[in-house]
């Protein structure tokens, strides 16, 4: 262990981002499905959205100040890490309903942990942010993990 | 409670996958459909000469999408997804072909849940993008 992690790094480890409220409309579910390749009528007409619709919902609609040169908005839930370069990601999803049309969903983010591995180049460190989506009638949609790896 | 499994779901059965060729109309309307603009996948003398990108990049929860696709055209309406999870562990380019799919890995007709072993590959028959699902057979 290289120590890269200070108690005030830590400390943000529970850190929550306000709850985000979206709409689901049909229109948006259909340019999703025909963007992603769908096959399936109840996709394509835009009935019920398909298994990653969430990640376009909530996916951060930010100004244009807020962008890097090369495009991409900085995620203000996370702290400054003393490493960088994101290596891969991945994604855990727990699906507890569907989502259809009509829909108004809130989704909050949560800093849930942040630690550190010793690689084969040199240390690493792993963040988890995790997504929760409920209904507005507060039943629960879907509880995404995502993990991304900085060296 | 006891599951609904089918007699026919077998350990080691393959699900039929499909394959994808992505091409920039598609990158893009994806891109759109997030409001991502990431340089990288719209962008070719950025992704190449600033980045060092051989081509645009495919986005990656793209993949996830994919996977998916997989799970939901073969269970159709005889199951629920319960839980997909993936991870990108290597970049794809536009021009290059993907193939989604998987295989039954585990059945617990307890639960009637069915474990699934899910894989993007690439031409060179790397697997550039593996994955897991859970589905539930409910009675």
């Amino acid at each position: 262990m290289s120590g890269l992690l200070s108690p005030e790094l830590l400390a943000n480890i529970g850190k929550t981002e306000l709850p985000r409220t979206e709409v689901v409309t049909r229109r948006d579910i259909r340019k999703y499905a025909i963007a992603t390749d769908q096959r399936q009528r109840k996709y394509l007409d835009g009935d019920e959205a398909p298994p990653l619709f969430h990640v376009a919902l909530f996916w951060d609609v930010v100004e244009r100040d807020e962008l890097t040169p090369d495009g991409v908005s900085i995620d203000k839930l996370l702290p400054k890490f003393p490493l960088e370069r994101a290596m891969a990601g991945g994604l855990n999803i727990r699906y507890h309903d569907k989502i259809r049309a009509g829909d108004t969903l809130i989704g909050t983010r949560t800093l849930t942990d942040i630690y550190e591995k010793e690689g084969r180049s040199g240390p690493l460190i792993f963040y988890e942010v995790v997504l929760e989506v409920v209904r507005d009638d507060a039943t629960a949609v879907i509880t995404q993990t995502t993990t991304r790896i900085l060296r | 409670m006891s599951g609904a499994i089918p007699a026919e779901i077998q350990v080691g059965e393959e699900l039929p996958g499909r394959a994808h060729t992505p091409d920039n109309v598609a990158l893009f309307m994806y891109n759109a459909a997030l409001w991502n603009p990431h340089r990288i996948h719209f962008d070719l003398p950025y992704a190449t000469e600033v980045e060092g990108y051989p081509g645009l990049v495919i986005a990656g929860p793209l993949m996830g999408d994919w996977l998916g696709e997989c799970v939901d055209e073969w269970i159709t309406d005889r199951a629920m997804l319960v839980m997909l999870e993936y991870s990108n562990r290597q970049a794809a380019f536009i021009g290059e072909t993907l193939s989604a799919g998987g295989v039954v890995e585990a059945i617990d007709t307890g639960t009637g849940e069915v474990s699934l072993d899910l894989y993007i590959k690439n031409e060179a028959g790397e697997v550039i993008t593996p994955g897991k699902a859970i589905v539930r057979f409910d009675e």
